[in-house]
């Protein structure tokens, strides 16, 4: 069976694609959460057990042992900063306080990555927050699930907030009282605490609060000035210091006698690498203290190792103590010391109503019970036996004992249940991960190895479908196959994601692998006898380029710093591929001026009008400086994001004219570069839709009119949005009539080339739609870099589709970049997802916010189309070979990232850089796969005329 | 007569690299505190300085490699006119080159500013004292096929050296090691100056192997 190359290439990307989901089903497990959506509530709580029969007093809910809680929360409050000889310098109180006061300490270990946000959402929740929280909750920051915080209000307290504004936005309307301060500024390290002190002599001079939670940032951003052993950290632990003693004044002379103690609790998010930076999981970043003061508890004599406990711990223990319901999707254990001075029946209870949690957890997110589970169950049972005893009456020393022993057994139990669901969060489903990484690579290879047939003459694949179907190794292949999936199935403890699915997606599975595999054989054969067709001597300076650029950047990707300032890479790239162009350029045009012994190998000196020459020559030039321009229009990446950009410079409130004058002209220029090719409908939509634009970042604010001076009628821009919405759809339905036309009814070339200018001027009046004001230059520029490329450059360089192929990838992965995007999910511009909408509408958000991300390389993929359409004039394989390199352009790097995922799934970056990295790769080949599809599309047509 | 002009070629690179050489100690033993990533202006003119000089005194005094139609005073002084001129535009050139690459508009001008200088002294300066202040025979010069003697090549090759280097020495910048040579420009500079020790290197060596292929059309 022979298929055309481009039909090959979008199959093998579709199947890619595939591998890509399956992956990251195993590389990013789906975090453990119960199904329920309600949150737990006191009255689902369960009785004592009773062996027989219920008895008096037995539902009772278990009374709070604290009246009113201070949180004091440190932003990175290494362990050593309390518990080291740095403490005992500069937090003489505390020490104090924990050395001989009645106090408890512990180490609290802190999962990565030891970012702010998820650490408070574990503190609040219990829960461990994985990666793909991040992403999945893009799009409200307010914390939806169950948390100790929601469980205060919905209990009536009343809770004070100062601090960091994190918590202002994870809980909206919680606090009765809050004032948050922004994190952004990271070299004030004393405003950022003062904002929080200031509340606190009046705050603790009041009654009419349950719950005071503060979040001091300054020694965080001393951290990131000048690392943890700075002089300024000294004075910072002083001052905390103080205000520790101050709180802790206060509620000592608040306590009555008769009424509930108070309990004041020290506590820091994460730790401080030795350079002062945090995410990772090395020891000192993971380690914080923990430190709970309350006269409830028994005076200490003297320092004593803090014993450890995990931060997702606190969660459940304070809960139960305010006699709270445990969160949900806690996956904590109370910590018995807190609880040693309650009777032995109360602490009993309380080990239940946790163990309760998290057996209901565990049955609801695991398939298979776990040991835990069962521990549990005898727990409960012996618990039961002892209530019966002990409400006999019974006052013995057996009762004692026995008690003791099921705590012990509550305990194991608790540990059992707690550490087979922190299990789960933090395992990668390798099964998966491996299937899925076959797949990719089987594609690739056959990718490459049929590269020489598809690039050829014919542009056709002999694909032997039939023959590798039909012969004996595939029917053993999907035999072993199937045997290997029954033995990982039946081995595993835990279920990975293949063994939970249906057979028949197994089957088909196990079929695509097997015959893919054979597949491979089948070209192999084919392929070996004409090995080396292609001769490198014939490559010129610019294949040389292309080819060196593309393995070049794969290489770069093992580097994490690389990939954090990947843009640096293709910016560099390009400018040497201008370079490069601008050489090949004078080389054409000025040969002719040597001496006529050239004559012989430049046979046809050829006559171009010398205008057309020099701006042939201007190309490259004005494209580089474009280039430049656009790169400091926004500062990306890590290292040098911190650095003033022309974005900033635009978007602050007094450059608004000038930002005004610069995207008004963008649009002028997108339109003048747009219209000459589309029908007159479409020109006048166009202009219309454009004014649109300029018209909805008016309403919105961003820019101004000239007669529009004062802000006082600012709107959502709904209304002028929708206008430009219908202008789009307008031009990109008479596009796609147009294509369709050529395609069914005249199969005119020069129809089809309108109507695929049309779908893209749709296209870019979209996404000068989307784009913030300030980026419209990102999009006249590439307008302007394809129209002069088009005119003076590729078209009369007769450069080949392969190579025109990777330069438009090239510039699309450039322009990725030049919009402001990064490797880091926070540069994704969500804002886009509301343009024109009145509230959060899922399908479309996602949509818009995915388009406007990928907008350059897309309209980038999108010129490739039209040219190459072009191009079909010249030679009818352009578009099926360009197809190919995209794909092909494509999965490289896909396969190759995923390798080095997997081989680096334990590095320190692995959340911080390469998994959203992995992330905005799946998402790229997923879009390229569509762009491939609708060039095969494109292409079909073509090829089906003789 | 073939290894005649390749030994001629290689004793006067061999004097073209000590000069990088003396650049670097001269001001180690004259000037106290100095070392080439603290004070690195200071090398970069120093090595720039010394390669210049060296240059000079091999092909313009000693007239390797050059042609002089004339030998008149006039014609010499707008010789040398021309040439400082040309070699400051070349200085401008590079400087815009590299800023387009993304080097800091205004900040640290005058780094970006050495840079293009020592490659202008890598590069622009062989060029004008084996070729002249002669545009047209630059172009023939890096035209493909357009070398017309052994000094021909060999500029063909250090030049290229040098600029790759340059390019290849940009790579470590953005790796967070916090090394004392990746800031702006040490490591392009270093860059630079190894590429053009190479190439020194490399294009006796190339062409006393390729001296068979080696075919040029004027002899
Ligand atoms: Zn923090
Ligand atoms: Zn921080």
């Amino acid at each position: 069976m022979k298929v055309r190359s481009s039909v090959f290439a979008s199959l093998c990307l579709l199947l890619e694609v595939c591998g890509i989901a399956l992956f990251l089903r195993g590389f990013f497990p789906v975090p453990v959460k119960s199904s329920f959506t309600s949150k737990s509530k006191l009255s689902d709580l369960p009785a004592e057990p009773l062996s027989s029969g219920n008895g008096p007093n037995t539902s009772k809910v278990p009374p709070p042992l604290f009246k009113r809680v201070v949180i004091v929360l440190i932003d990175a409050l290494r362990e050593d900063f309390v518990f080291g000889t740095k403490g005992r310098q500069f937090m003489p109180y505390t020490r104090h306080v924990i050395e001989r006061g009645s106090s408890l300490s512990f180490m609290a270990r802190v999962r990565p990555p030891t970012v702010t946000m998820p650490r408070i959402k574990a503190l609040t929740t219990g829960s461990i927050p994985g990666f793909i929280d991040v992403v999945i909750n893009l799009n409200s920051q307010a914390l939806l699930e169950d948390s100790l915080i929601w469980q205060a209000k919905a209990a009536g307290k009343r809770i004070i907030f100062y601090g960091d504004d994190t918590w202002v936005r994870l809980f909206p309307k919680h606090f009765v009282e809050y004032d948050g301060t922004t994190s952004f500024f990271v070299s004030d390290y004393t405003e950022v605490d003062n904002n929080v002190t200031r509340h606190l002599d009046s705050t603790l001079k009041r009654d009419d609060w349950d719950m005071l939670i503060l979040h001091y940032l300054g020694l965080d951003h001393i951290g990131h000035l000048s690392g943890p052993h700075s002089s300024l950290v000294g004075p910072k632990l002083i001052e905390m210091d103080d205000v520790l003693k101050k709180i802790h004044a206060s509620l000592i002379s608040k306590e009555t006698e008769g009424s509930l103690p108070n309990l004041l609790v020290l506590c820091g998010d994460h730790g401080m690498s030795e350079t002062g930076s945090h995410g990772g999981s090395s020891d000192p970043e993971v380690r914080t203290p923990l430190v709970l003061i309350s006269p409830a508890f028994k005076r200490k004599t003297g320092m004593e190792k803090p014993s450890t406990v995990e931060q997702v711990d606190l969660a459940p223990t304070l809960a139960l103590a305010l006699g709270l319901p445990i969160s949900q999707n806690s996956v904590g254990i109370l910590i018995p010391p807190v609880f040693q001075e309650t009777s032995l029946r109360e602490q009993l209870r309380f080990l239940h109503l946790n163990g309760f949690q998290l057996s209901c957890l565990l049955k609801d997110s695991m398939a298979g019970y776990e040991k835990g589970y069962e521990q549990f169950r005898v727990a409960e049972k012996s618990h039961g036996n002892w209530m019966k005893l002990y409400l006999e009456g019974n006052a013995s020393e057996v009762l004692s004992n026995m008690g003791k022993k099921v705590l012990k057994q509550y305990l194991d139990a608790l540990k059992a249940m707690s550490s087979a669901l922190s299990r789960q969060l933090g395992k990668y489903d390798m099964y998966s991960m491996v299937v899925g990484m076959i797949l990719i690579f089987q594609v690739l290879l056959l990718l490459l190895l049929a590269t020489p047939e598809a690039l050829s003459g014919g542009a056709r694949v002999e694909l032997p479908l039939g023959s590798a179907l039909l012969s004996l190794p595939f029917y053993l292949l999907c035999l072993l196959c199937t045997s290997v999936h029954m033995l990982v199935c039946t081995s595993t403890e835990n279920s990975c994601y293949l063994c939970g699915l249906p057979w028949s997606f197994a089957v088909a599975a196990i079929v695509v692998v097997s015959a893919t595999l054979c597949l491979l054989r089948e070209e192999g054969r084919a392929r070996s006898p004409h090995k080396n067709s292609s001769d490198p001597s014939s490559f010129s300076e610019l294949d040389i380029l292309l080819l060196t650029g593309t393995l070049g950047h794969l290489f770069s990707l093992g580097a994490s710093s690389f990939i954090e300032e990947e843009h640096q890479s293709w910016y560099f790239l390009l400018s040497t591929l201008c370079l490069a162009i601008f050489q090949d350029v004078c080389r054409t045009y000025f040969s002719e001026r040597r001496g006529p012994a050239d004559e012989l190998c430049h046979p046809h000196p050829r006559e171009v009008a010398p205008s057309k020459k020099w701006l042939a020559l201007a190309t490259p030039l004005l494209t580089l400086a474009c280039c430049r321009f656009l790169r400091s229009l926004n500062q990306t990446g890590v290292q040098w994001a911190h650095l003033p950009d022309l974005g900033h410079w635009l978007t602050s409130a007094e450059h608004k004219v000038a930002l005004s004058l610069l995207s008004a002209s963008s649009l002028a220029l997108i339109l003048i570069l747009v219209q000459h090719r589309c029908s007159l409908v479409s020109k006048i939509a166009l202009a219309l839709g454009l004014l649109g634009v300029y018209s909805y970042r008016a309403a919105v604010g961003n820019v101004l009119f000239p007669w529009q001076h004062n802000l006082r009628d600012l709107s959502k821009g709904t209304v002028e949005a929708r206008f430009v919405y219908v202008f789009v759809l307008g031009i990109l339905f008479s596009g796609a009539k147009d294509l369709l036309r050529s395609q069914v009814v005249t199969a005119d070339v020069r129809l089809k080339a309108r109507g695929l200018w049309e779908v893209y001027s749709g296209l870019v009046l979209l996404a000068s739609l989307l784009f913030r004001p300030h980026n419209l230059p990102v999009l006249s520029c590439s307008l302007l870099i394809q129209t002069a490329m088009r005119q003076f450059i590729w078209w009369e360089q007769h450069y080949d589709a392969a190579q025109i192929t990777i330069m438009h990838y090239w510039f699309g992965q450039a322009f990725f970049y030049f919009q402001g995007n990064s490797n880091n999910i926070a540069t994704v511009d969500i804002s886009a997802g509301f343009v024109g909408l009145d509230t959060y509408v899922e399908a479309p958000a996602i949509f818009l916010t995915a388009f406007s991300t990928y907008a350059g390389p897309l309209l980038w993929a999108c010129h490739l189309v039209c040219y190459l359409s072009l191009e079909h004039a010249r030679s009818t394989t352009a578009m099926a070979h360009g197809c190919y390199c995209f794909a092909l352009l494509r999965s490289i790097p896909a396969a190759a990232y995923v390798i080095l995922v997997t081989a680096l799934r334990y590095h320190l970056f692995i959340w911080s850089v390469f998994s959203p990295k992995l992330l905005y790769e799946a998402m790229h080949t997923l879009v390229s796969t569509a762009m491939c599809l609708f060039l095969t599309v494109m292409d079909q047509n073509h090829g089906g005329r003789p | 007569m073939w290894d005649q002009e390749i030994k001629g070629m290689a004793s006067a690179h061999m004097f073209i690299a000590s000069a990088v050489f003396v650049g670097t100690l001269l001001p180690a033993i004259v000037a106290e505190k100095f070392s080439v990533y603290g004070s690195h202006l200071v090398w970069v003119y120093s090595v720039a300085g010394s390669v210049a000089a060296v240059n000079v005194a091999v092909f313009w005094l000693l007239g390797v490699g050059l042609v002089a139609k004339k030998n008149t005073l006039s014609y010499k002084v707008s010789r040398m006119v021309r040439s400082g001129l040309h070699f400051t535009l070349s200085c401008f050139f590079y400087h815009i080159i590299v800023v387009l690459y993304g080097a800091p508009l205004l900040e640290s001008v005058l780094e970006t500013f050495s840079l293009a200088v020592l490659l202008s002294t890598f590069t622009t300066l062989r060029c004008l004292c084996l070729l002249g202040p002669n545009v047209q025979a630059w172009i023939r010069v890096f035209s493909r096929d357009g070398a017309m003697s052994v000094w021909d090549t060999s500029l063909q090759i250090t030049t290229a050296c040098s600029v790759i280097g340059a390019w290849l020495g940009a790579f470590p910048i953005p790796l967070d090691w916090d090394r004392p040579w990746q800031v702006w420009p040490i490591s392009c500079t270093l860059g630079a100056t190894f590429g053009f020790l190479s190439g020194l290197v490399i294009a006796p060596v190339w062409i006393h192997w390729h001296r068979k292929q080696l075919t040029y059309k004027s002899k």
